[in-house]
């Protein structure tokens, strides 16, 4: 499954990169690495707007978002 | 993603309602917060410039980023990262400065200039959105100033450190500051109820990400609407405490702290709409991230500092409309050299702009 690495990149860069795969692939699923709270709501709610459900973990001081059709 | 987010709302009406009040307890007119007019101000207290008019150290911007800080410590969100091109953004930062103090105003203050009936804050707004939409043309070909890295605690503290002791020295020794006895600088609200007020915006703004260039580069972006909505509530809460208090007045001409030179206000604001969308927020933006622990937004609230004197220090800021001796209007603007300072800014923007794109990054 395709991950996008955004750690390290504040809003709304994620969300410019996660939209950059989905419109590049239309993937079924995908995933996504971010290290702040405001882009995992970012990400969630670009996800959820393109059709997405959207589950978050947390992975120590990351976050990781699961894209699923 | 068309759903109201209410707390962005509730952020955009508090923002706005403390604008108001700031401005009823002795802060400028149409300037009950304007990060880029404070900073100016800190600026000018420190020494940086000598324009002595604007020099105070404004307890809003200590307030902001230590409201920001301690709800960003209290809810776990801060995070102490860096090393997002900090050079670039130090530049980026200067010009948006620049750019603000031709226009005389960041974008918080446009609105609430548009709020008080401030018509060249909509020219100024044009100006603004075709900023942004310069930078969203970047960002839709892979624009970015590259990553950033977690960094020690001490790192992401050090702009609330620099504001928590600005604020002890400022209380305990405030001859070491420079303060102006006329103009704006001059015109404050009681120290308390300014940094009280500013601190609870920053918390409130921290939660709901409130990003004046957010709200509109989003829109273009993505179609979304969230940031948005508290830019037009600012707006909303600004407009009605006017009409309330009887001090909302329609025009162009002779407004608070301001000038109807058309052109210089829409192409300043635009520089600030272009390098706020580059640097990833507006000025209020930047502090508040500055507080969550990230040093790069740390470093271009120095560069607006920077910025800042440089403008007063080599006449590139903005003067206000006034009457002369006679009653005739005298409409203000900017100089020679702030006009050229702000096309430099644009070239500056650009150059930024390519040099980040993906492609470039491969070559290197």
């Amino acid at each position: 499954m395709k991950t996008v690495d955004a750690r390290g990149h504040s809003c709304p860069i994620p969300v410019v990169m996660v939209r950059k795969a989905v419109t590049a692939e239309k993937p079924e699923a995908l995933e996504v690495l971010v290290d702040n709270q405001c882009s995992v709501e970012n990400v969630t709610r670009y996800g959820k707007s393109q059709g997405y459900s959207v589950d978050v973990a947390a992975e120590g001081a990351d976050f990781r978002l699961s894209l699923k059709k | 993603m068309k759903k109201i987010s209410w707390l962005v709302v509730v952020a955009g009406l508090a923002v706005g309602a403390a604008a108001v009040v700031l401005t009823l307890l002795g802060n400028p007119s149409n300037m009950g917060f304007c990060i880029a007019c404070f900073l100016r101000d800190i600026a000018g207290a420190c020494g940086l410039h000598s324009a002595a008019k604007v020099q105070y150290v404004r307890p809003e911007i200590i307030g902001l980023v230590l409201g920001a800080f301690i709800i960003a410590v209290a809810t776990g969100e801060f995070k102490a990262k860096a090393g997002s091109s900090p050079a670039t953004r130090f530049v980026l930062g200067g010009f948006v400065m620049i750019g603000a103090l031709a226009f005389l105003g960041c974008p918080l203050r446009m609105v609430i200039r548009l709020g008080g009936g401030d018509l060249n804050a909509l020219v100024a707004l044009a100006g603004f959105v075709c900023g942004i939409l310069c930078g969203v043309f970047f960002l839709n070909r892979g624009y970015s100033l590259k990553r950033a890295y977690p960094v020690g605690k001490a790192e992401g503290g050090v702009l609330p450190v620099i504001m928590a002791g600005l604020l002890i020295l400022v209380l305990a020794v405030p001859a070491l500051f420079k303060s102006s006895t006329e103009g704006p600088g001059s015109m404050r609200a009681p120290v308390i109820a300014a940094l009280l007020i500013a601190a609870v915006v920053g918390a409130l703004a921290q939660r709901a990400r409130l990003c004046m260039a957010g709200g509109l580069r989003d829109v273009f972006l993505f179609k979304d609407f969230k940031l948005l909505y508290g830019f037009v509530a600012i707006f909303v809460a600004v407009l009605v405490g006017n009409l309330i208090n009887g001090t909302f007045k329609l025009g162009f001409e002779l407004q608070p702290v301001s000038h109807s030179s058309h052109v210089w206000n829409f192409l300043g604001m635009a520089l600030v709409g272009y390098g706020s969308v580059l640097l990833g927020g507006c000025p209020l933006r930047q502090l508040i991230l500055a507080g969550e622990g990230n040093g790069d937004s740390a470093v271009t609230v120095l560069g607006m500092m920077a910025g800042a004197a440089i403008s007063h220090n080599f006449g590139l800021a903005g003067n206000a409309d006034a009457l002369n001796e006679a009653g005739e209007l005298v409409v203000g603007g900017i100089s020679t050299a702030g006009k050229v300072a702000v096309i430099l800014g644009f070239a500056v923007c650009l150059v930024v702009s390519v040099m980040n794109l993906p492609g470039k990054e491969e070559k290197a």
